[in-house]
């Protein structure tokens, strides 16, 4: 178990450094000078341009040897400076983003759970009802094929402009600060429903999808035939084929993160709702860099702490993996 | 051979999804023919016009023909799809054969690079290239989403490939002497065909999925039109609040045919070329 | 005592019907070990398993099976669960992926019992007693399967197999995949719970004829989904009179050499397909001493006290 787990952190904390270099790497790869086009943008506003300019120099280190561009790039890093967004001049990248962040975690992590757990249900009904099945399962490849943001754009649609029921924009109403009151707590989850609803939905499928394969994978085990053969009640063989099906779904789950996460940054665009993705878009949009590059670096982060905690939760479940490293008694 | 057909003619998902994926194909190639507007971004009438005899699928707020922007969509789709799909397919191969049939520190390396690239996910790396792209058209969008959306086939090849490994006429073709690719490409490769082709089903529907996600957050060909790029513009100009379905829904709604019928293909190809899974 | 008349099981193909077994009559007698052999493909397994486990696409077309005077219903699925584990088990060829392997060894025979309606407690010190006859420790009940090697692991599977003390033991090639070593070990312990008293009567499937010498009562010899010869073992070893037989046994270099399958390879030619065999002997497309008769279903010939052959070219000892 110990060696599964350090093998892992080895790969997590390269892909870590992996990610920062690539962070740093790009915009000196890549032709043009994006200072120039950086400061392009301020030219109405000759102060801003020479500060932005002064500012920019120092924060590439465009004139240090390369080492000590990387170097320099680390120790920022380390310290929390992820730079300066230009699109909310002078908001310290850092700051958008963790403003940004719990908007993010609110949708993300609810729908995930969620459709894990029914799309697990469904995958495991489907997989003993062929009836179910064979209705089921198409609907939910056409489901799996589906880009988020389209399903996004259909509940956007029926439910925000043909019925009317809930808003299709931002997080809580203009007028609204955020505050404890039924009033904003209310107002938060209707806006909350269509994001949260349309990033369920979309996973739904694959999760079905695998739980059914890997359902009717494990009733067809060498292990559940010899319990057929032993005279067993069918729900026990069901019981040890599910609990040994969802294994590989928890795997899946780290898996499918990164889909997840992409799915839902447009799933903020259809909905403007003011997390990662959204700020990540406009970032785009106005060509500020260094918050696209914190964008990503938060992703990154985000994305290695799940596979984490997926790791762990998988070694506490499976005994395959804790003792497969550890060595068999013979 | 001829029991693969036997089983592909009787297979009813290869058939469902083949029609679904063919019939989007040929209006690919023949839509921008039928159309009755010849440039896509052309201003051929007046905007916010619904479904009509002169424009099929309405108009959008500029007064853009839908149906010609979402025949040619669908050909820069296709595109991707292929030559993403493609390149992600070929690279995926190349590096889980060498890793799988070399083995040793090579082997480590590369799977440790493939564990690496999972973990990212792919359009965090996508958007951190082509952001700082000057220019952006379909095949540069393509060619950086296969050069992101191999790692998944490295690792199910390399698997594959250390299991025919052991089998005994690779090990003959290796003790007389033949070279390493050679042994790749004659014994290897065409015992894991079936195998390839349907990854690159998969990579094929996964660089289209990719593409519409690029152009809708902003990243998509700075020139020309795509699916991807019609959402992007339809949600910026608000259709969903005007109730324009007709420019909103429709390019979501050939993608997620187009994806899930090759789902549907590959599933009905496993039960083909997968013996145990027929259905008795 | 086990009796089978006309067994017939077919595997459905979408190309029509696998004859695996086809019209197969014998018996195995209480306190006696039937050795089953024969090439891969013949049925032998086919035939250990429908006596257990009969589903698709495994297909009964025919016959009768009684166990201690009793019908048992293989060709009901669900009739069947009762008879299995109290009075046929089988230490199946995959033991050593049986076990469910999310389960701690003995919670997992505690909730197999309890499905059975059987209470752990009441077996418990019988289960102890039996570990003890394997040479597996107490612990292992505390153990994942992935914890023990796989010798220890087919043990522990013939322990549950027969915790019940079944009637009926079927052993389906558990040497297969043991060493040298320790198959002689195992083949004696399966041997042992016969001799126990545990077990009334064993069917030991194997193809690999030279392991039946020290074990089996009588030897069962199949060809393409038909029995060729039965008799006692010493009359089988010294005095084979089936072509298929003589030629299988003479394959052997000597006793003890695994992979008879290899030594087969010897025979000349292939054993039919089954999906439609040709008529008559199964046999005679390899044999020697083909003859026109041969193109009749082959007559059953007692040679002597229970030795029979299906051979137009036997004679009985008169």
């Amino acid at each position: 178990m110990k060696k599964y787990l350090r093998t892992k952190i080895l790969v997590y904390v390269l892909t870590f450094i992996f990610a920062v270099t690539i962070d740093w790497l790009i915009p000196r790869l890549m032709p043009g000078n994006p200072i120039l086009v950086l400061v392009s943008r301020f030219s109405g506003l000759p102060e801003s341009a020479r500060v932005m300019y002064s500012y920019l120099t120092k924060a590439f280190g465009l004139d240090q040897p390369l080492w000590k561009q990387y170097f320099n790039f680390w120790i920022a890093f380390l310290k929390g400076d992820l730079g300066i967004s230009i699109y909310l001049y002078p908001k310290p990248v850092l700051d958008v983003l963790k403003s940004a962040l719990p908007y993010s975690l609110g949708i993300l992590l609810p729908s995930i759970l969620a459709s894990w757990f029914a799309g697990n249900s469904i995958g495991a009904l489907a997989a003993r009802r062929r009836r179910l099945d064979s209705i089921l399962l198409p609907i939910m490849y056409f489901i799996n094929g589906a880009p988020y943001l389209w399903l996004g754009i259909i509940l956007a649609y029926y439910f925000g402009v043909v019925l009317r029921w809930f808003p299709i924009a931002g997080a809580y109403s203009f007028g609204l600060r955020p505050h404890l009151s039924w009033l904003f707590v209310g107002n938060f989850l209707k806006h909350w429903i269509l994001p949260f609803l349309s990033l369920f939905i979309v996973q739904l499928g694959g999760w079905a999808i695998g739980m059914r394969n890997m359902v009717i994978y494990e009733l067809e085990s060498n292990y559940s035939r010899f319990l057929e053969t032993l005279g067993v009640k069918n729900s026990l063989i069901r019981k040890y084929a599910f609990r040994n099906a969802i294994l590989p779904q928890i795997t899946g789950l780290a898996l499918q993160l990164g889909t997840v996460i992409a799915g839902q940054v447009t799933t903020e665009v259809v909905f403007s709702y003011p997390g990662i993705g959204y700020i990540l878009t406009q970032a785009i949009l106005n060509q500020d860099y260094f918050l696209i590059q914190g964008c990503f670096i938060f992703i990154i982060i985000g994305v290695l702490i799940a596979n984490f905690t997926v790791d762990l939760v998988y070694v506490a479940l499976d005994p395959r993996i804790r003792y497969s490293y550890g060595g068999e008694i013979s | 051979m001829s029991e693969i057909l036997f089983f592909a003619l009787r297979n009813k998902k290869l058939k469902a999804g083949l029609s679904i994926v063919l019939f989007f194909v040929l209006l690919g190639l023949f839509g921008p023919l039928i159309s009755k507007y010849k440039d896509p971004l052309e201003y051929v009438g007046p905007g916010y016009q619904p479904p009509s005899k002169d424009f099929w699928l309405g108009t959008t707020t500029f007064g853009q023909d839908v149906f010609t922007q979402l025949v040619y969509g669908i050909r820069s789709s296709f595109f991707v799809g292929l030559v993403g799909g493609g390149l992600a397919t070929l690279i995926g191969l190349s590096i889980g054969f060498l890793a799988g049939y070399r083995g040793g520190l090579l082997d480590e390396m590369l799977m440790m690079l493939t564990n690496i690239l999972l973990v990212i996910p792919t359009l965090a790396l996508l958007i951190i290239i082509a952001a700082y792209l000057p220019y952006r058209g379909v095949l540069i969008q393509s060619i950086i989403i296969g050069f992101t959306a191999w790692p998944w086939t490295t690792r199910a090849v390399r698997a594959q490939t250390l299991s025919l490994k052991a089998r005994e006429y690779v090990n003959l073709a290796r003790i007389s002497g033949r070279s390493t690719l050679k042994i790749i490409i004659y014994e290897i490769v065409p015992n894991m065909l079936s195998y390839v082709f349907m990854v690159f089903i998969l990579q094929f529907g996964g660089a289209i999925l990719a593409a519409v996600g690029l152009d809708f957050i902003g990243l998509g060909p700075t020139k020309g039109i795509s699916l991807g790029l019609m959402m992007q513009n339809a949600v910026l100009w608000n259709a969903i609040q005007l109730g324009m379905w007709w420019w909103v829904i429709p390019p979501g709604l050939v993608i997620t045919l187009i994806v899930g019928g090759l789902y549907f293909m590959n599933v009905g190809l496993d039960e083909v070329f997968n013996p145990r899974l027929r259905e008795m | 005592m086990l009796e089978v008349r006309n067994l017939k099981l077919y595997y459905r193909t979408l190309r029509g019907y696998v004859r695996a077994v086809d019209d197969v009559t014998f018996q195995v007698r209480d306190g006696e070990l039937l050795g089953l052999a024969g090439e891969s493909g013949c049925g032998k397994s086919t035939l250990g398993n429908g006596l257990v486990l009969l589903k698709p696409p495994m297909n009964f077309v025919g016959g009768e099976v009684q166990l201690d005077g009793e019908k048992l219903p293989i060709e009901d699925y669900e009739r069947m669960r009762d008879y299995r584990f109290k009075k046929v088990s089988i230490i199946p060829q995959y033991a050593m992926d049986a076990l469910n392997p999310t389960r701690k060894i003995g919670r997992y025979i505690e909730e197999i019992l309890e499905s059975r309606g059987i209470n752990f407690e009441s077996v418990r010190e019988t289960l102890i007693e039996r570990l003890r006859l394997v040479n597996l420790p107490e612990r292992v009940l505390r153990m994942y399967p992935i914890e023990l090697s796989g010798g220890m692991k087919q043990r522990m599977v013939m322990v549950i197999s027969t915790l019940l003390n079944p009637s009926l033991l079927i052993a389906d090639e558990v040497t297969s995949a043991l060493d040298v070593s320790t198959q002689k070990a195992v083949c004696l312990m399966i041997r042992n719970f016969k001799e126990l008293g545990i077990v009334k009567s064993i069917i030991f499937i194997t193809h690999d004829i030279s392991v039946l010498y020290q074990i089996a009562d009588r030897i069962m010899i199949m060809y393409a989904g038909k029995i060729a010869e039965v008799g006692k073992t010493a009359q089988i070893i010294q005095n084979p009179l089936h072509p298929y037989t003589k030629m299988l046994l003479t394959s052997l270099p000597e006793v003890g050499v695994r992979y008879t399958e290899r030594m087969l390879s010897g025979i000349p030619g292939q054993p039919p397909q089954l999906l439609e065999p040709p008529k008559g002997c199964r046999f005679k497309e390899r044999c020697p001493l083909r003859d026109k008769v041969c193109d009749k279903d082959p007559p059953l010939v007692e040679i002597e006290e229970d030795h029979v052959a299906y051979c137009w070219k036997v004679k009985p000892n008169a």
